[in-house]
């Protein structure tokens, strides 16, 4: 996709739009080409109006020095009339919902004149009724003659709302097919190569004792904005408890104070009944808590270290991978060998750099060192991101294995599926609150309405 | 694993930046310092064309710069014999070890004490590196190595007669000590407050200089009243000097330092691959963020990286001393590089021990080999000489740098070859 737009440059093939080669140095050659990109990540400056977001760039001037802010404002307005957005154009990009802001994003792009529009995982940070909304906008888009490309690694969403479905499976094109006769379960096929099971085969299960109970956790953030305001919860053994919410409600520092990562700034954090509120990563480590952390690559992986080194981050310092500081690494390797073929890590051998393994197998190499441990408690954040669906289908079973083993899960997720699939208790997380507990047989729209606040978040447009 | 998984059909993974540029580094590893070399002495060759004039002369130039720097001696074997240490006999040796007969073992003594200390900054720096840390003040370091090592080297036999052994011990150790605590303050700084160790390092380079400049110049509380042209401290005890083993040792003969800072080599790469800590400071350094969540602490793999960065180049400072120099004068402290050039060899040796071993090799002969002695006056200048030195130093740093332009250069060419092969 960063191809097509520009951002990165191919090593071979071409790109034709409307039948004429091109070859693009920079987005702005496609934005000239009528290619239009919305990124997962919006690329807005909060401080800013919507319609000087919009406008940024190839503004409208008064004596070519000075910006025509009225110019910009009405035109952007009539834009969006005529697209039938709601938005108010002179509202800062920080006051209005992420809904919103995605929109802003769009009507950036077709007012560059796009009527090609690239929309990279779009739902990701939306609720399902913004997703709905958000459908509707691109179908009435598509009845104005333009040509949308829906990147997206939920299949309903790609039943839903696309006319023809490609399937990518490790940079090669798999299949590429007309939705209508479309199942998910024959798009999973597509994209792992054999039938997955889209289901998760969870057997009831009566939780026992309380290992993680936290009581009145407040928390904050980088900046010294307090992101968890007075969370309690308990996980007990053999049972899932899964935390839903829009991203950045407080979920990030709620893990890293369950981790030792952060300190919490009250409340009381207890791990089988050992008080470990200030304790650091390491006596967290000890104490038993094991962690999926949500960048893998960022956090859960020294990506230039080996596999074997890897699996030894949190073992490297005792027998018998060490002893006296002296470390053994042919121990180190035998260790890797066993978890290799135990957890189906493939792409490599011990010695292999963990950078060089596929998202999947590096999220393996995670899972079986944090499950290697015998952890009393492990937090999964965001456990299948990035993943295709053979190796989510492989994360969600071992999660419901080590439950059933009497390992208490904590479950922070974005994907609503991958909550109400796996959990046993739902939490909802709005604000650094939870706004409510559900049971798995919540529907989506009972949470997405939870996830909002039960609706009283809804700003004014 | 349920038979379902192992039916998944077998493809190789998908190819990662990080993967590619990994390959790229170790396919380069050898390849890529080699003809960074190649490259600086290529462009040094058109710096002596234009003085000389001549392709001739250009290509005697590098032959004399060859010639001084003794490396010529390991070329030049034939039936000799050399001395077994604490006894008479002697056994068939191919290389001539008389100095005095040799003009060429006498040059290679030269290079090899200059490489003991350009070794032992540049594994100062490559160490510091490893944890992510860029040290500059490896000269800052050598020095308070220097400074401490003349103190108690002159100082202490006033006070305590010691034996040889043990002064040399607490020498080299206080040395270490001196620049470990200066490199520490850096690290301290940088795990606690983020101050940017290249900032700090620099910084307190010049408080060592001065520091030394007070001791040792005119009026300083250290300085010997020998010469007030040339201030200097006085001479270090005969005791505390290190032992000669190859060559004169009132004419600068190899000291035992040699194998000291070949034992660091071995303690470098141990340290790193073979401890605890040295997993700790390869994961901060490659990634502080996943080894603080691993429960490393990251502030204390700093300071840790620079105190031992901070040994290392002390030990240099220490050996520099006891071996050759003897004593300290303000314009060493003010105008020696060695530290700098420390950087450069870390660089070139991609801050792996043979590598640091190789690239000190290289300065220290070019170092040797361009001094004025050597170089013949009818074929080059000798005033240009040592710029010529410097100039060759400064281009390998520089095409160090690019290494990566060199690595896509390479790609390309492989890869146009690989288009005409199919065409």
């Amino acid at each position: 996709m960063n191809v097509l737009y520009g951002l990165y440059r191919a090593d071979e093939g071409e790109i034709r739009v409307g039948g004429e080669q091109v070859i693009f140095h920079s987005p702005k050659d496609a934005i000239e080409h009528g290619i239009g990109m919305v990124h997962q990540h919006f690329m807005l400056i909060p401080v800013m109006t919507v319609a000087e977001n919009i406008v940024l760039g190839v503004e409208p001037s008064v004596h070519g020095v000075l910006l025509d802010y009225g110019t910009a404002s009405s035109s952007v307005r009539k834009l969006a009339d005529s697209f039938g957005f709601a938005v108010d154009t002179d509202a800062l990009v920080q006051d209005i919902t992420v809904g919103q802001q995605q929109r802003v994003e769009i009507l950036k792009a077709l007012y560059r004149k796009a009527d090609i529009l690239i929309l990279d995982e779009p739902t990701a940070v939306l609720t399902p009724q913004e997703a709905g909304e958000l459908f509707e906008i691109l179908r009435s888009l598509t009845e104005e003659g333009l040509s949308i490309i829906f990147i997206t690694h939920k299949l309903d969403e790609v039943l839903e709302i696309a006319d023809r479905i490609t399937v990518l499976r490790r940079g090669k094109l798999i299949s590429t097919l007309p939705a209508k006769g479309a199942t998910e379960e024959s798009l999973a096929r597509a994209m792992v190569g054999r039938d997955v099971l889209l289901e998760v085969e969870k057997a009831e299960r009566a939780p026992g004792e309380t290992l993680l109970q936290v009581d009145g956790l407040r928390v904050h953030d980088d900046r010294g904005v307090q992101k968890v305001r007075g969370v309690s919860l308990e996980v007990r053994a053999g049972e899932i408890v899964g935390i839903a919410g829009v991203d950045g409600n407080g979920q990030t520092e709620l893990i890293d104070a369950l981790t030792g990562l952060r300190r919490p700034d009250d409340g009381r954090i207890e791990l089988g009944g050992h008080d470990v509120t200030h304790d650091s990563a390491r006596e967290h480590f000890a104490a038993g808590i094991g962690h999926i952390p949500e960048d893998r690559q960022r956090r859960g992986l020294v990506l230039e270290f080996s596999i074997a080194e890897n699996l030894a981050l949190h073992e490297f310092r005792k027998p018998p991978a060490s002893r006296l500081g002296w470390l053994f690494p042919r121990r180190l390797l035998e260790r890797a060998g066993r978890l290799i073929t135990e957890f189906d890590i493939r792409g490599g051998d011990p010695t292999t750099p963990a950078g060089s393994l596929s998202g999947g197998n590096q999220q393996k190499v995670i899972l079986a060192r944090e499950i290697d441990r015998d952890p009393r408690v492990l937090i999964a954040a965001q456990p299948t991101r990035g993943l295709d669906v053979g190796a989510i289908e492989f994360v969600h079973r071992r999660l419901v294995e080590e439950r059933d083993r009497g390992r208490a899960i904590l479950l922070v997720s974005l994907e609503l599926d991958e909550i109400l699939s796996l959990s046993d208790r739902i939490l909802v997380l709005y604000e650094g609150e939870f706004v409510g507990e559900f049971p798995p047989t919540v529907t989506q729209q009972e949470l997405g309405l939870a996830m909002t606040g039960g609706g009283q978040g809804e700003q004014a447009a | 694993m349920s038979e379902s998984v192992r039916q998944l059909p077998e493809e190789p993974a998908p190819e990662s930046v990080v993967a590619r540029y990994g390959l790229l580094q170790r396919a380069g590893g050898i390849l890529v310092p080699i003809l960074t070399v190649v490259l600086a002495f290529l462009v040094g060759g058109i710096v002596i064309l234009l003085t000389t004039g001549s392709v001739a002369d250009t290509l005697e130039t590098y032959r004399e710069i060859f010639k001084g720097s003794g490396l010529s001696w390991f070329f030049d074997v034939g039936n000799n014999s050399i001395g077994i240490p604490f006894t008479d006999a002697h056994v068939w040796f191919p290389w001539d070890t008389n100095e005095a007969v040799s003009e060429s073992a006498a040059n290679l003594q030269q290079t090899l004490i200059l490489w003991v200390p350009l070794v032992l900054t540049g594994l100062a720096v490559a160490f510091a590196f490893r944890c992510g840390l860029f040290n500059i003040g490896g000269q800052g370091q050598y020095l308070a190595g220097s400074i401490a090592a003349v103190l108690i080297a002159t100082e202490l036999p006033k006070a305590v007669a010691l034996p040889s052994f043990v002064l040399i011990v607490v020498c080299v150790l206080g040395a270490m000590i001196a620049g470990a605590a200066l490199a520490g303050i850096a690290g301290f700084l940088k795990g606690t407050v983020g101050a940017h160790e290249v900032i700090t390092t620099i910084m307190l380079n010049w408080i060592v200089i001065w520091v030394g400049s007070y001791l040792f110049g005119v009026g300083g509380p250290f300085q010997t009243g020998a010469s007030s042209a040339l201030p200097s401290s006085e001479d270090i005890s005969e005791k505390a000097a290190l032992p000669v083993f190859w060559g004169d040792p009132f004419l600068q003969g190899l000291h035992i330092g040699f194998f000291i800072a070949l034992a660091a080599l071995v303690v470098y790469s141990l340290t790193l691959n073979r401890t605890t800590l040295g997993y700790e400071v390869r994961a901060v350094g490659h990634n502080p963020e996943g080894a603080r969540y691993g429960g490393i602490s990251v502030a204390r793999n700093y300071f840790l990286a620079m105190a031992i960065a901070g040994l290392f180049a002390g030990l240099a400072g220490a050996l520099d001393i006891l071996g050759w120099q003897f004593r300290l004068d303000t314009t060493q402290l003010q105008g020696s590089q060695i530290g700098f050039i420390g950087i450069a060899v870390a660089l070139l040796g991609r801050n792996t021990a043979l590598g640091v071993g190789l690239a000190g090799l290289l300065f220290a002969a070019l170092q040797t080999g361009t001094a004025s002695r050597n170089l013949d006056p009818s074929v080059f200048n000798p005033e240009l000489a040592s710029s010529l030195a410097i100039i060759i130093q400064g281009l390998v740093v520089l095409f160090v740098g690019a290494d990566v332009i060199i690595l896509l250069a390479l790609r390309r060419i492989r890869r146009t070859r690989a288009r005409g092969a199919t065409a």
